[in-house]
């Protein structure tokens, strides 16, 4: 696949495949991300997939010059095509949708002229796939949600916008992984942690995931909390 | 017990280190000192390693009273600092003995100051760093900044401390980085630089960039002559990193600090080379800002220069040790 490859700063250089978000460049995105990842090269020390780019971060005192790293890098992605994908997980998360916990749900279902039902049934019967992680710990660039139910953004943001809070903004679908200020149309919320700081991998998503959404009720979604609650005692 | 009681925290005092690597692929910011300069310097006067952790002092400063003896360096911006009441001077180990009440006044040049301690504080690791990631709530102590009441411990339970007194300190020389209120900041050529117009290109280096008020440890943003791209194409959110600047649409630029987002999408029109990125982290809300254009290598060139700066004065500090009959 044709890059071009451009230095970051003094540490970091940028392999970008496109500008556009497309399905087949985000694969090899992170077919290459894993690649290098496996070299285990002395000094390199974050490999940061995007939508359509690679970013590697170096440090050149031991990994060499940006004309050593971009010399290294075009040898490998040379090799990149003969290594397989890394293996797409599919990631189930439980949504209790409405109510307290989706207090836009009504405003989805009166912007499209549609029930709050089939807002749900069309929000879990897709199929999203993880693009990208990045912006806030844990936070998942999901691609695919149907334009039935694409909504803008609140006119006036929230001030608190609870973690796990599943919302849509445009044409985006996303879970807010930490508590923080958002004008997101709230629509459910999740009792898994997208963000798990003390994990070895401490963002439940992994780029190239792909998400289902499976609604549950507020009663199996206390249950599920306390569950997690005791499992951590 | 190794503990330094916090009677009063300052403006924002957090705990710093050399920054969380490997978790940027998990959307976790890098963090760590804004003043990696300052920081490092006042690591390697106490003998630590250069990336260990520090407490970091923004506008004003803490006031310490220690429980045990401990050996400390403060460096950065130019604070008015007491030990006891007593001036002392920032940029040379200082000796405190139990008992003893550290006071961080009012900053009077630059913005941070780093205190660095002897053995390093007692700061679990958390995702391979001790730095605090306020808007995770992890890292650093209990994940937020200091507060009056708070109790910091030292990691190594007994400190020597040198019998011979200490002289010397980093020369002026080679701390005078911080310059005064009109700052020139070396950048080199965004990724989208040449999607900006001619004269926006030209604007940038030629005007001067107000620091405002909404600035912070995740991004200065600056105020000056606005500037224009020419196409308003969305663009696809890319890796960004400390010292990237961006411009969202109203044309203004922000810079993008310690505890920046992994990624972004607007448009980034210059990199602020890292050998100058102390002397933008010392730069305050008010402060102005002109931008100069170098080219990669030249950055590069720096920023190497920079390191064996450093590795000089880390020996030199070693012998001065050696010199007073102390080593750690």
């Amino acid at each position: 696949m044709d890059y071009t490859m451009f230095p970051l700063s003094e540490y970091a250089v940028t392999i970008r495949f496109s500008t556009k978000v497309d399905e087949a460049v985000n694969d090899y995105v992170h077919r290459v991300a894993a690649f290098l990842e496996q070299q285990n090269k002395d000094g390199i020390f974050d490999i940061v997939p995007t939508f359509s780019s690679v970013t590697v971060y170096y440090d050149p005192l031991v990994a060499g010059s940006c004309e050593e790293i971009c010399e290294w890098l075009r040898t490998e992605l040379e090799r990149v095509e003969q290594v397989k994908a890394p293996p797409s997980r599919t990631v189930v998360i439980p949504v209790c949708y409405g109510g307290e916990f989706g207090p836009d749900l009504q405003e989805v279902a009166r912007f499209h002229g549609i029930t709050e039902e089939e807002v749900i049934s069309i929000h879990s019967r897709g199929s999203y796939r993880v693009y990208m992680i990045g912006f806030a710990p844990g936070f998942a660039y999901l691609g695919g949600l149907s334009p039935e139910i694409a909504t803008p953004r609140r006119s006036t943001p929230r001030t608190l916008v609870p973690a796990g809070s599943v919302g849509i903004a445009g044409s985006q679908t996303g879970i807010y992984p930490l508590a923080t200020p958002g004008g997101w149309q709230i629509i459910g919320r999740t009792p898994l942690a997208l963000f798990r700081p003390h994990d070895p991998e401490p963002s439940l998503l992994r780029a190239g995931d792909i998400v289902q959404f499976r609604p549950i009720t507020e009663e199996q979604y206390r249950m599920w909390e306390n569950e997690h609650d005791s499992s951590n005692t | 017990m190794s503990t330094i009681q916090v009677i009063h925290s300052g403006f924002f005092t957090t705990v710093q280190d050399g920054g969380r690597f490997g978790y940027q692929k998990a959307g976790v910011s890098v963090g760590g000192v804004m003043d990696s300069f300052a920081s490092r310097i006042a690591n390697l006067l106490v003998e630590n390693d250069a990336n260990e952790a520090t407490l970091e002092i923004t506008m004003n400063g803490s006031t310490l009273r220690f429980e045990t003896d401990a050996l400390i360096a403060i460096c950065g911006g130019v604070f008015r600092c007491a030990l006891n009441g007593k001036p002392i001077s920032m940029w040379k180990p200082l000796v405190i003995r139990r008992g003893d009440v550290l006071s961080i006044g009012a900053c009077q040049n630059g913005y941070r100051a780093y205190i660095a301690f002897a053995g390093g504080l007692n700061i679990p690791i958390v995702m391979n760093s001790r730095s605090t990631h306020v808007q995770a709530h992890i890292g650093g102590f209990h994940g937020r900044a200091l507060q009056p009441g708070d109790v910091l411990s030292l990691r190594s339970k007994t400190i020597t401390i040198p019998k011979n007194p200490i002289r010397w300190g980093i020369a002026f020389s080679a701390r005078n980085y911080i310059k005064g209120k009109r700052k020139m900041i070396r950048v080199v050529k965004g990724p989208e630089y040449h999607m900006f117009t001619e004269q926006s290109r030209e604007r940038f280096f030629s005007s001067v960039y107000e620091v405002t008020t909404q600035s912070d440890r995740m991004g200065y943003r600056l105020q000056g002559q606005a500037l224009e791209r020419m196409t308003n194409q969305e663009m696809v959110s890319e890796a960004v990193t400390f010292g990237t600047i961006q411009v969202p649409k109203n044309g203004q630029p922000i810079v993008l600090m310690a505890d920046c987002q992994t990624t972004g999408g607007y448009p980034r029109i210059a990199q602020v080379i890292r050998i100058d990125l102390p002397i933008l982290a010392q730069a305050r809300p008010g402060d102005h800002i002109q931008f100069q254009k170098v080219s990669w290598q030249e950055a590069q060139r720096l920023y190497i220069e920079r390191e064996q700066e450093i590795k000089k004065w880390k020996m030199i500090i070693r012998q001065k040790w050696r010199e007073i009959g102390y080593a750690r």
